[in-house]
């Protein structure tokens, strides 16, 4: 299989992805494929796709985070996108893609405040 | 060569020769008519004419067609503009402006009637006269127009600036007061730099307050949905507030449906439930500054 150029960091039970400025079709279907092998191998709880340095995002792009997002919780895990641009927003929202069913955080960092609530167990 | 020719050389001729002559007998008439007004003094006036006329002659003289003297030959041009410009900033009104330069048509055809002799060439010639100088009435309205729409729109674009500041209420929490009506451009405004802000202070909760927003039609309702959506998609949350009775009559009136928004009535409200949602108690804070309140 080829391996995708976005590179998935493992943190015990939590993957890890940070997407780089642009997501072209073909990038994105391979990190899809995957990613969902990888959520499966090890079980994962959490995906946490980092999407700061995503400056531009279409909306091919936008409905593979969505089915992403789908396929992880049918394996069994949570999906949070964090730290997106506001422009990035903005496009999502006039192209009438919200993206339902996935979780948000401002920043990795909160993404793994999220998962892991203070006083609750943490994940992985 | 053509009567019409001949009539713009006879003109031409007589703008040369005359030229004092049309100038004073403008000036007289202008100085009657702006004499309330005192805005313009005689020296000026005579430069002012002085440079439409010289400007009229050298575009007449040379080889243009006689449709485009007033708008193509530059130093015409330009003098009736400057004219228009600096008469209207003096507070002259368009009607007034435009008046002038028609007024110029009458001193020039008195002129005209006794250089030309001949009937036929003097009809000719007036009515080149008229045609060129109702161009140059209409160039002082245009510009006259122009210049209050480029006011116009700068105003816009400074009230579009005045109008949406972010303002930071408690630790990661952002407020944006919206006053006055919002239309698309002003909430799109709104949205960027509302989101702009979340991403500058890593803000976990908005506020957007409409205490000052007069009317929530469906396109408002619709702006609003989705600067929260945006928010969302940033990992921030927003809550909406200041939504007075009226408002909230109409959004149910028109089955508008804010029902995933988080809603507070007051900004004091929104500012507790916030304060709430990044984790801190203002409840306590709120309990001592009441028996403080009692105390006292």
């Amino acid at each position: 299989m080829n391996s995708s150029e976005i590179p998935i960091l493992r943190l015990g039970k939590v993957l890890l992805a940070g997407l780089s400025n642009e997501l072209d079709d073909k990038t994105a279907l391979r990190f899809a494929d995957e990613l969902s092998h990888q959520v499966s191998a090890i079980g994962a709880e959490a995906v946490v796709l980092d999407i700061t340095k995503l400056e531009i995002i279409d909306s091919f792009a936008a409905r593979i985070l969505v089915e992403i997002a789908t396929m992880a919780r049918l394996l069994g895990a949570r999906v949070v996108l964090a730290g997106m641009r506001y422009p990035v927003a903005i496009t999502l929202v006039e192209l009438g893609l919200d993206l339902p069913g996935v979780e948000t955080a401002l920043s990795v960092e909160h993404a793994m405040d999220k998962l892991a609530p203070p006083g609750g167990s943490r994940v992985g | 060569m053509s009567g019409r020719e001949r009539a713009r050389e006879e003109i031409v001729r007589i703008l040369g020769e005359h030229r004092d002559q049309i100038a004073a007998a403008w000036i007289e008439a202008q100085e009657s008519r702006l004499a309330s007004a005192g805005a313009v003094n005689a020296d000026e006036l005579r430069e002012e004419v002085d440079t439409i006329i010289a400007g009229l002659y050298e575009g007449l003289a040379a080889t243009m067609p006689l449709d485009r003297v007033v708008t193509g030959f530059a130093p015409l041009r330009n003098a009736v503009t400057d004219f228009s410009h600096r008469w209207a900033r003096l507070g002259v009104s368009a009607t007034a402006i435009a008046g002038a330069i028609f007024a110029l048509k009458d001193a020039c055809v008195r002129v005209l009637a006794d250089g030309i002799p001949d009937p036929e060439l003097r009809l000719e010639a007036t009515e080149l006269v008229h045609r060129l100088l109702d161009g140059a009435g209409l160039l002082t309205f245009q510009t006259y127009v122009d210049s209050r729409e480029e006011i116009i729109q700068r105003q816009n674009r400074q009230l579009l600036e005045i109008s949406t500041p972010v303002v930071r209420l408690w630790h990661r929490v952002l407020a944006v007061p919206l006053i006055g009506t919002l239309d698309s451009a002003r909430a799109q405004i709104v949205m960027e730099s509302l989101l702009q802000a979340i991403q500058d202070n890593e803000a976990a909760v908005a506020i957007i307050d409409i205490t000052g927003v007069p009317t929530v039609d469906t396109a408002v309702a619709q702006h609003l949905m989705q600067t929260v959506a945006a928010t969302r998609l940033m990992g921030a949350d927003c809550i909406l507030s200041g939504i007075r009775p009226q408002i909230a009559q109409m959004i149910a009136r028109l089955g508008i449906d804010l029902s995933e928004i988080i809603t507070r009535s007051s900004l004091a409200d929104a500012l507790t439930a916030a304060i709430r949602m990044v984790g801190d108690t203002p409840a306590q804070d709120a309990r001592d500054e009441s028996t403080l309140l009692n105390v006292s």
